[in-house]
């Protein structure tokens, strides 16, 4: 039997978002984790004593700790996802799939994160001549008999492979900057009606041109923001989130996965067929999650799609069956993703672009508040919610929930 | 212009070899030996003919183990690139804007034999994808010599 609604989100909580760096000293990652697994449990009506399982991604934080922190009783079940953020959406499906086995009741999902000492996304290779660069992923290879070819190249960060593939979508399909630009843009104008976003001046299109170019053709305004902060999601089977606090958020399908030769690290993926090279990566995952749940795209009323830089929202609208593959610009153009008038409304929390970056939390966050009829955006007679994560390396993936 | 920092002598457009040592095992090694003397050579399935890079032990497409090391002429097409403007580091200040670019090699399949490298001589409006590029390898110390292209002028093409 399939796990789909076998089990539901019941309580989502956050502490305060900062921007990055501004946690640090009255906050730990420690004390931000353990912050917002209280609200999430208070959010539900559960107490710490309730927690027996970790469902994470990206390794996001040790569970042993965390547990012993906040005086967990007894710990059933600890895993994570592997690679970074692209499972974000997907470990809601982890956690249920726990759930569905047997081999948990009460299933946390959190990634705390705090930029003082080590900074996110800015380098997966360190240099071995003292001049190290102190941010990102120095641990992904700094040693790998692979990183030589291309730790030299000076394609450092995730940002610098979004850079390639946009740059070949636009080459390929004839997307255009101002179609990113829409993505940056509709994000910004639902992030200002939110009291916690980071960003909340309206953004034009003469903004967006103006803004400095980072890796061409994105500029700052495609790229996420870094935020310390921490949103922590709690899932419980589908009987038992009957008599909690809020009505439940079922979980009716999901996956994580790729293709096989994204590779494991961001470069690596650029040796795959253009097809695969030219996406977000979630076309397979996409496929495998709507089967699980019985619906496609066409019944999804909102979609809070990881943003970790623009171009990547409009390629996973094509991978995840919004409109056809190389026509995300045009799609985007029409005002589809606009929340009121567009088809299918896109990130109304203002995602990592423009509300605050905890490498796709909040995306969790904001499905269960859009599924509640509690969220600061609403989406009139929402059902069914999309969460997806990535683009990173492999596994990408999402979650679709329903009220 | 040059400067020196952390990372060596800076240059503009030039992403410094910041990675000095391969960490090479048994089958990226003889990749690294024909750098050292400017050659390019590149694993290819002596099963099924599969160039790989970087390159695996094993065959993606047919799982074999067995290989030859074929040597190519350095000349590729750029299939995609980026001008990189903001430094990841406060000391490549004076290295932005750099060219950076995805190849595919001439006499490979493409697609599985990509090289990602450094674009240098160039300024940011004379590359485009389709650009035609040659490999040079900058001798770094006994153990590493980082690939970098140039672009094909004139009748070099």
């Amino acid at each position: 039997m399939s796990m789909k609604d076998q089990a539901a989100v019941v309580g989502v909580g956050a502490t305060e978002y900062y921007r990055r760096g501004q946690s640090y000293p009255t906050e730990s990652e420690l004390s931000l984790v353990c912050k917002a697994i209280l609200a999430a449990l208070d959010d539900a009506g559960l107490k710490v004593q309730d927690i027996d399982g970790f469902a994470l991604y990206a390794s996001s934080f040790e569970p042993a700790e965390v547990a012993a922190a906040l005086g967990v009783p007894e710990v059933r079940y600890t895993a994570t996802t592997t690679g970074g953020g692209g499972a974000s959406g997907a470990s809601i499906g982890l956690a249920a799939s726990a759930i569905h086995a047997g081999m948990a009741t009460c299933v946390v999902t959190a990634y705390p994160v705090q930029q003082a000492k080590r900074r996110y996304g800015g380098s997966a290779v360190a240099t071995d001549n003292g001049a190290q660069l102190t941010y990102g992923n120095a641990a992904l290879g700094i040693s790998s008999p692979y990183t030589g070819f291309s730790s030299n190249s000076g394609l450092l960060g995730p940002g610098h492979a979004a850079a390639l593939i946009a740059q070949r979508h636009m080459y390929k399909y004839g997307t255009t900057r101002e179609h990113f630009a829409e993505i940056a843009i509709s994000t910004r104008d639902n992030a200002s009606r939110r009291p916690k976003a980071l960003k909340k001046s309206p953004l034009t299109l003469d903004d967006y041109f103006n803004a400095r170019m980072i890796a061409e053709p994105l500029c700052l305004l495609d790229f996420t923001l870094e935020t310390d902060g921490c949103v922590a999601a709690i899932t419980v089977s589908a009987e038992r989130a009957k008599d909690l606090r809020h009505p439940p958020v079922y979980v009716m399908g999901s996956a994580h996965g790729g293709p096989g030769r994204t590779g494991p690290l961001n470069w690596k993926w650029l040796q795959m067929a253009e097809d695969d090279l030219v996406s977000s990566g979630s076309r397979y995952p996409a496929k495998r999650m709507y089967e699980m749940a019985g619906v496609g795209p066409e019944d999804v009323d909102v979609a809070l799609i990881y943003d970790n830089f623009a171009p990547m929202v409009l390629m996973q609208l094509e991978d995840f069956g919004f409109c056809p593959k190389g026509e995300g610009g045009p799609f985007v153009a029409d005002g589809n993703i606009r929340w009121k008038t567009g088809s299918i409304p896109v990130n109304t929390h203002g995602g990592n672009l423009s509300e605050a970056y905890l490498l796709g939390m909040s995306h969790i966050m904001e499905a269960v508040e859009q599924l509640r009829g509690t969220a600061v955006n609403q989406v009139d007679g929402a059902e069914i919610a999309l969460v997806t994560g990535g683009t990173s390396l492999l596994p990408m993936g999402g979650t679709l929930l329903r009220k | 212009m040059t400067a020196t920092s952390s990372f060596g002598e800076i240059r503009k457009g030039v992403f410094p070899s910041m990675q000095k040592h391969t960490f090479a095992d048994p089958t990226t090694q003889p990749f690294w030996d024909a750098a050292r003397v400017g050659r390019l050579i590149v694993p290819c399935c002596t099963r099924c003919g599969t160039f790989r890079l970087p390159p695996y032990p094993i065959c993606y497409a047919c799982q074999s183990f067995d290989l030859e090391w074929v040597e190519l002429t350095g000349l590729g097409t750029v299939y995609s690139y980026t001008v990189v403007h903001h430094p990841l580091h406060p000391d490549l200040v004076d290295a932005v804007p750099y060219l950076s670019a995805i190849v595919e090699l001439d006499g490979t399949q493409g697609e599985g034999a990509r090289m990602l490298a450094n674009v240098i001589d160039c300024e940011p409006g004379e590359i485009s994808i389709g650009s035609r590029v040659r490999i040079i390898f900058e001798h770094v110390n006994d153990d590493m010599s980082t690939p970098r292209f140039r672009l094909v002028r004139g009748d070099e093409k």
